[in-house]
């Protein structure tokens, strides 16, 4: 491999893994605190890169506002599914909460299909994204360079809510122990809805920049990605942000660099990638960053 | 003891009673009827043992398109024609040993049995990794080897010649096949739940820690419960094939976990009598709501079919069965000799029978 | 099983501590049990009670020291090995299988001495039959012994509370274990049920030949029953001796029974 195209697989993979640690969150918060794999949370990041799709199309809003709006109005979907969904099921056996999601996934998927067809729609990319920006002897893409530096203003803001605002705290909290951050006069639900909120919102915004990247999109497009994250969440070790978004950047590089260095593999890289996981789970289970998860004797 | 001989006897002779029927449907009833008929069958097996996991023994898998995957591979690879081999594999040919021999027809029951055995190997692959560990991780696990395995599928075209997959794999899943399968399946199953080795997994469902607590090695348990699905997963898979006479990587993707999830849902978490009745219901219902996607003419007015309704139909049904109707059509109830002779023995002459002894007690 | 204990002791828990995180929730607690013995642990809430029966059941991995069960060292062995040895427990807040009735929730502890195959038991076969068969009626004469054969049928969750933490002993029980550790048994109870429940106690110790320990908080039950009493705080022993002698220790009532009377 020359220099020139190690440098463009590198930023590359970056740029991929940066999106999936945007996803990863909304996996690893979720699971966090309610101990429920949201299987529709691959479907928000889909719902939120078509939100952008109608506004910049459609409505002809400016790039910008577009994308802010969908990031909002995602946040909302979000929190509506826990709200109409999971909500009622939050005291029922867990696996009533798992069935639950994968419903909710496969509606918004199935939704998708019926009301937009399967048919993928271009995406209007803006021109930053779409321009090619020489780095050294590479010329990498505007995607390239403008995801990964989103995304990490992205996570910098999140950490931030997280570590040092109140309603931060509450999650925290909320992470640790549920019923006794209830009794403390915590408003648990409302932290829930907006844990969903935060984490739909990122996801969104890793919807729309996944348009960018890859401008063809369709209501099936949440799929791999979504289990990619989750992916990355369990190897940086579930319930942990920061190892999601270790995790990110690690399934993206290794994605990327392996088709790049074995290029007969490029068929089954979705294949790898599950692969790494079951090693991941047999070799280390608790994740990169995680604390086995001991239940309460 | 004697109860358990009366048992035995009675489930014989319903045996009998059902093999006469699929006797008479066989000669009497038209390809479209039996065809949903063995449809429903073969769901019955996958479901029935899908349900030991999740529903008996409370663990998350949607591992079952997987397990139906590597059956359906095994026994189509099996029993496809020699010639027809020749003819599908036309761009690589096939790897040895496949391309040297074909199972005649009445080695169909070994091909199947062998599409179980994959199944359970799958499964046990899948098994070691996840259940190491408290936690949902079979959920992931699960889906990952049935990603795994649908990429395997596209591409190791020597194997499974890619996405075009196989055309002409013999119609031998006739009625007595699927319901055979699907016999042998509820009674395995339920025989099973039943059994000290369903009580640990019931154990296991109810309160993790308290059944390890009381001795029950977990890790073993949940690999039964898991290895078994996957073994009738996989003579799913393989009844499947031969009973759609085609094989490809989209027969097995998510969507097929998915109407399993259904089926054991709606019949009850853990009832197996339920998932046999759902899954001939569901086989029934995904028939029927064809409509929904047909286009519809109602005099001059005329209402575009929406292809992908069905699922948005199945998918909200999901969520409310779940917020509403968490226990599903049956709950945890299973139909018992035991129950129907209760219910039976409300019959005038067992009353009289009963005072009598209780007079002569007294 | 006297060669392999010494001097009748059963249960050893050798210089045991656990830290979870940066918190040490036992520290080098040291305890043995003799065979027969009925032994109190008490101490304030959060004192480490329970952290000390799941080290010994096995549910947690001490940081360090040991645990040794009639000579065995048992330390880190998984929960359902430790059960198989012979040491059985309850829980603090009831812990049933709820979904099962009565005779499946006694019948499940019995399903470690299974010999029969999976196979076997899946297809009905004669051996299993007959092992179920007496595993049935070794469970009914346990109930019939405790006093919960008419409730055989029942559904656990469905009993009333007195009953279920008598179910969740005879559960422990059917495990054939010389050791059992009842987490707060009287918890939530009456005086009258407390009075039966130590009446309780006392005869299974006598008729399953077993050595008990105990975590309860009734000291009424505490000092009728046990033999001896430890109490800890903080993770730390502070007191051991009779219920005497334990009434009268000033550390104890300072650390303890004087929390009490705040």
């Amino acid at each position: 491999m020359t220099l020139e195209t190690f440098i463009q697989q590198l930023m590359n993979g970056i740029s991929l893994g940066s999106l999936y640690a945007l996803i990863a969150i909304g996996y690893t918060m979720v699971y966090g605190i309610l101990r429920l794999i949201n299987f529709a949370h691959s479907d928000i990041f889909m719902v939120g890169a078509y939100f952008a799709f109608f506004l910049v199309a459609i409505f002809r809003l400016p790039w910008g506002v577009s994308a802010i709006l969908a990031i909002i109005l995602t946040a909302l979907v979000g929190m509506i599914v826990d709200r109409a969904a999971y909500r009622p099921v939050r005291n029922a056996p867990r696996i009533s909460a798992l069935i639950t999601a994968v419903g909710v996934s496969f509606f918004l998927e199935n939704l998708g299909l019926v009301t937009v067809g399967a048919r993928p729609k271009a995406f209007q990319r803006p021109d930053i994204m779409a321009r090619v920006i020489p780095i050294g002897p590479a010329a990498v893409s505007g995607v390239s360079i403008w995801v990964p530096i989103l995304s990490l203003a992205l996570l910098a803001l999140l950490l931030f809510i997280v570590y040092r605002t109140k309603v931060g705290m509450a999650m925290r909290s909320v992470s640790t122990d549920i019923e006794t951050t209830r009794l403390m006069g915590v408003d648990v639900d409302r932290v829930i809805s907006y844990t969903f909120a935060i984490g739909s919102a990122l996801a969104a915004a890793g919807g729309i920049m996944w348009a960018c990247k890859y401008p063809q999109i369709n209501p099936l497009m949440g799929i791999y990605p979504g289990w990619k994250a989750f992916t990355a969440a369990v190897v940086g070790g579930i319930g942990n942000i920061t190892g999601a978004m270790l995790g990110g950047f690690l399934i993206g590089l290794v994605e990327i660099m392996t088709v790049a260095v074995l290029p007969g593999l490029s068929g089954y890289r979705d294949g790898i990638i599950f692969t790494l996981l079951l090693v991941f789970l047999l070799l280390r289970p608790t994740g990169i960053l995680g604390e086995p998860l001991k239940e309460k004797v | 003891m004697e109860r358990r001989r009366l048992h035995l006897v009675l489930t014989l002779a319903l045996i009998a009673v059902l093999f006469l029927a699929l006797w008479w449907a066989d000669t009497h009833l038209g390809e479209f009827p039996l065809r949903v008929a063995r449809t429903g069958a073969i769901y019955v097996v996958a479901a029935v043992a899908y349900n030991l996991v999740n529903g008996i023994t409370g663990q998350f898998s949607l591992g079952p398109n997987g397990f139906m995957a590597l059956g359906g591979y095994t026994t189509a690879l099996l029993i496809l024609p020699l010639q027809q081999k020749q003819f599908v594999w036309f761009l690589e040919p096939l790897m040895w040993p496949f391309n040297s021999f074909s199972f005649p027809g009445y080695l169909f029951g070994l091909a199947v049995l062998l599409g179980g055995v994959m199944g359970a190997l799958g499964a046990l692959l899948v098994g070691i990794p996840s259940f190491r560990l408290r936690g949902d991780y079979l959920a992931i696990a699960t889906f990952g080897f049935g990603e795994i395995i649908f990429v395997l599928a596209n591409n190791l075209i020597p194997l499974t010649n890619g996405p075009l997959g196989m055309k002409g794999i013999p119609e031998y899943a006739n009625v007595y096949w699927c319901f055979g399968a699907a016999v042998v399946a509820t009674l395995v199953v339920s025989n099973i739940a039943n059994s000290s080795y369903g009580r640990a997994m019931k154990a296991i469902r109810d309160d993790e820690i308290a059944a390890e607590a009381m001795g029950v090695n977990v890790f073993r348990t949940k690999m039964l419960a898991f290895v078994t699905s996957g073994f009738f997963g996989g003579v799913a898979g393989g009844l499947l094939v031969s009973l759609i006479t085609t094989i490809s990587p989209t027969l097995f993707t998510f969507g097929m976990t998915f109407n399993l999830l259904i089926i054991i849902v709606l019949g009850g978490l853990g009832s197996i009598t339920g998932s046999v009745i759902t899954g001939f219901g569901f086989a029934l219902m995904s028939e029927l709501l064809r409509v929904v996607e047909a286009p519809i003419n109602i005099g001059p007015i005329h209402i575009p079919g929406v292809p992908g309704m069905r699922m948005v139909v199945f998918s909200v049904l999901l969520i409310l069965l779940m917020i509403f109707y968490r226990r599903g059509l049956f709950g945890q109830f299973e139909l018992s000799w035991d129950w129907v002779l209760s219910v039976l023995r409300v019959t005038r002459g067992v009353r009289e029978w009963k005072r009598e002894r209780k007079t002569e007690s007294s | 099983m006297e060669a392999r204990t010494q001097n009748g002791v059963i249960l050893t828990l050798d210089h045991v501590t656990i830290k979870f995180g940066g918190l040490v929730a036992v520290n080098d607690f040291s305890l043995d049990i003799r065979k027969g013995e009925l032994v109190g642990l008490i101490g304030p809430n959060g004192a480490g009670k329970t952290t000390v029966f799941n080290i010994v059941t096995g549910q947690y991995t001490p940081t360090s020291g040991r645990v040794i069960f009639e000579g065995r060292d048992i330390t880190g062995w998984r929960p359902d090995l430790i059960a198989a040895a012979g040491i059985a427990r309850t829980f603090q807040n009831v812990r049933l299988f709820t979904g099962l009735t009565v005779l499946d929730n006694v019948l499940v502890s019995q399903h470690l001495r299974l010999k029969s195959s999976f196979l076997s038991a899946a297809f009905q076969l004669p051996d299993y039959v007959k092992e179920d068969e007496d595993a049935r009626a070794r469970g009914m004469d346990l109930l019939e012994r405790v006093g919960l054969a008419g409730l055989a049928k029942e559904q656990a969750g469905s009993l009333p509370y007195g009953q279920q933490r008598r179910l969740e002993i005879a559960r422990a029980l059917a495990t054939n274990p010389r050791l059992l550790l009842l987490d707060e048994p009287a918890a939530g109870m009456n005086p009258e049920e407390t009075t039966q429940l130590m009446r309780f106690i006392c005869r299974i110790r006598d008729e399953f030949d077993l050595t008990i320990f105990l975590i309860e908080h009734d000291m009424r039950l505490v000092m009728g029953i046990c033999e001896r009493i430890r109490v800890i705080d903080y993770g730390v022993s502070i007191a051991e001796g009779t219920p005497q002698e334990i009434q009268s220790n000033p550390r104890v009532i300072a650390a303890y029974l004087g929390e009490e009377e705040d």
